[in-house]
């Protein structure tokens, strides 16, 4: 590679780098997006739900050229027992126009919105690993790769390396991820004809359905996935690190139990596995947030632990801090100056977007999780309340007085006593609440 | 449905490098680890203990890119950097 300047490096071409590279282009500034995959959405993946609103600002009506599987209009949150489950679901017509979100697959997607980046005059530097940031003077100047003569000079570079994030790490910005940060989640995508899955998911053509559950991830801290695309079905599970390793079980067996569960197995029934995948997703939330820029840097997206996990939303704040970064890189580029002065312009901003306001809603999940046993929350308390539903609805001659006395027993007692019941029940609503 | 770990990784494509991008620091750390979290955790069984060569082996050729050992490793054991750019593995869906 030849000794080049760029007025912007992107490091990373999944939804936040690409969208970042994207307004930069578009504004005028001469961009590399840097990606280490073949191409971009080479080495990605997440559960599958893209939304309309934050990439509509960015490209409007994009879904309608945007690889998409199905546009959703139903999402249920199933609550698993071990043989059992209390569900719970909205459908919405309503949910059609203007469309909410869709379903998607990371491998077309990502192609897609790095190749409108470069259709705006960004330059593809793919199949490339950035090994180090270059610093000169205590600001950040350009990057080191993997390509002979590989460094790079950019006035900007954007960090969305993603949830591993070894260039944030290297800036000293945060330190290397806790276990009880982030999650392991593996994936599987199952081939199902097409009428085989509107039927069994009760859709139309380019309808789509989520399902969300808890429950029946050995007590560990998790959420389980069913997204319905085109003609294969996204089913998943997410379980945080810190669990996984106190229990030793491998993380696909937890993926083999799930597929077993009464509520699934007729689901995904003569399907047939087309890819296994796996992927961390940042878990941390606002108190693993970063600083984000400093001189001569941002970041973005999953490298700043920007996820929602509560409501599954990522790609969406990836593309909305890579928006905001663009922007604010275009006005540094205009006023000349990338310094942190200039930049913290991006802190600013996302401080005052929905990214920030929503991840400190829950900033208290992360604290709940810490002090509040696994096991109660994702194993017990979902068996005690399929139980108690069982007794519920249980026809046997028993009382019904009796009866609601035995399904709230049942209650009081998977979460160790009344007063820890009503405990929980306060930490909850303050964990949500923040 | 169930399929071994085997038929899984087979569903990812995968440009094997000829060097490791991961690396055991230290093979005595893992000789006095007793938890061995990393035979189970990885989601694509990289890392297996042989007690009698007493080392713990490293299949990184199917390795799925996902960083949990780096951050599971109780010791911090493992030196994890990605594969050479074009390398590793491609997804076809993701």
């Amino acid at each position: 590679m030849a000794e080049e300047r760029f007025d912007a490096i992107v490091v990373g071409a999944g939804p936040a780098g690409s969208a970042a590279a994207y307004t930069m282009a578009s504004g005028g500034l001469k961009v590399a997006l840097i990606e280490r995959g073949e191409f971009p959405g080479a080495k990605n993946v997440f559960g599958g739900v893209l939304y309309r609103k934050q990439l509509e600002e960015l490209i409007p009506e994009w879904w309608k050229e945007a690889p998409i599987e199905r546009q959703i209009i139903e999402q249920r949150m199933w609550i698993l027992g071990k043989e059992s489950a209390v569900t719970f679901s909205h459908r919405n017509e309503k949910y059609k126009e203007p469309p909410n979100c869709f379903t998607g697959l990371r491998v077309k997607f990502d192609q897609w919105l790095a190749g409108k980046a470069e259709k705006a005059g960004a330059v593809p530097i793919y199949e490339t690993v950035v090994t180090e940031l270059i610093h000169q003077n205590g600001k950040v100047v350009g990057v080191r790769t993997d390509r002979e003569n590989g460094d790079l000079y950019g006035d900007i570079v954007i960090l969305a390396d993603g949830v591993n994030s070894l260039l944030g790490k290297s800036l000293g910005v945060h330190k290397e991820w806790a276990p009880d940060e982030v999650s392991l989640a593996v994936k599987e995508i199952i081939a199902l004809p097409k009428e085989k899955i509107q039927d069994r998911f009760n859709l139309d053509d380019n309808e789509g359905c989520t399902i969300e559950f808890i429950g029946d991830t050995f007590g560990m801290a998790g959420l389980g996935f069913i997204y319905t695309n085109q003609d294969t079905i996204s089913l998943g599970v997410g379980v945080m690190v810190n669990d996984l390793k106190k229990k030793k079980i491998k993380p696909y067996e937890v993926l083999d139990s799930i597929k077993q569960h009464p509520s699934i197995r007729r689901l995904i029934q003569g399907g047939e596995v087309k890819e296994y995948s796996g992927h961390l997703i940042p878990e941390g939330g606002f108190t693993s947030m970063p600083p984000l820029s400093g001189d001569g840097w941002m970041i973005c997206g999953d490298a700043a632990q920007m996820v929602n996990a509560v409501h599954r939303e990522g790609t969406n704040l990836a593309i909305a801090s890579g928006k905001i970064a663009g922007e604010i890189a275009i006005k540094a580029h205009q006023a000349g100056d990338y310094s942190i002065r200039a930049l913290g312009e991006y802190d600013r901003s996302v401080k005052s977007s929905f990214i920030h306001n929503d991840l400190k809603k829950y900033r208290g999940i992360h604290g709940l999780f810490k002090e509040m046993n696994s096991d109660t929350l994702f194993g017990s308390l979902p068996q005690a309340l399929n139980d108690a539903a069982y007794e519920w609805l249980l026809v046997d001659g028993v009382f019904k007085k009796e009866k609601q006395r035995k399904a709230v027993r049942t209650l009081k007692s998977a979460a160790g006593g009344n007063m820890e019941l009503l405990r929980l029940g306060l930490k909850g609503w303050r964990a949500i609440n923040g | 449905m169930s399929q071994s770990i085997e038929e899984r990784l087979f569903s990812i494509r995968y440009k094997v490098a000829d060097q490791s991008h991961l690396i055991i620091k230290n093979q005595e750390t893992c000789l006095s680890c007793k938890t061995k979290e990393c035979n189970f955790f990885c989601p694509a069984d990289v890392y297996e203990w042989h007690s009698d060569q007493k080392k713990t082996s490293v299949a990184y050729e199917n390795c799925i890119e996902c960083g949990t050992c780096r951050i599971g490793c109780p010791d911090y054991n493992i030196e994890w950097v990605y594969p050479t750019g074009g390398y590793g593995i491609t997804y076809k869906m993701g």
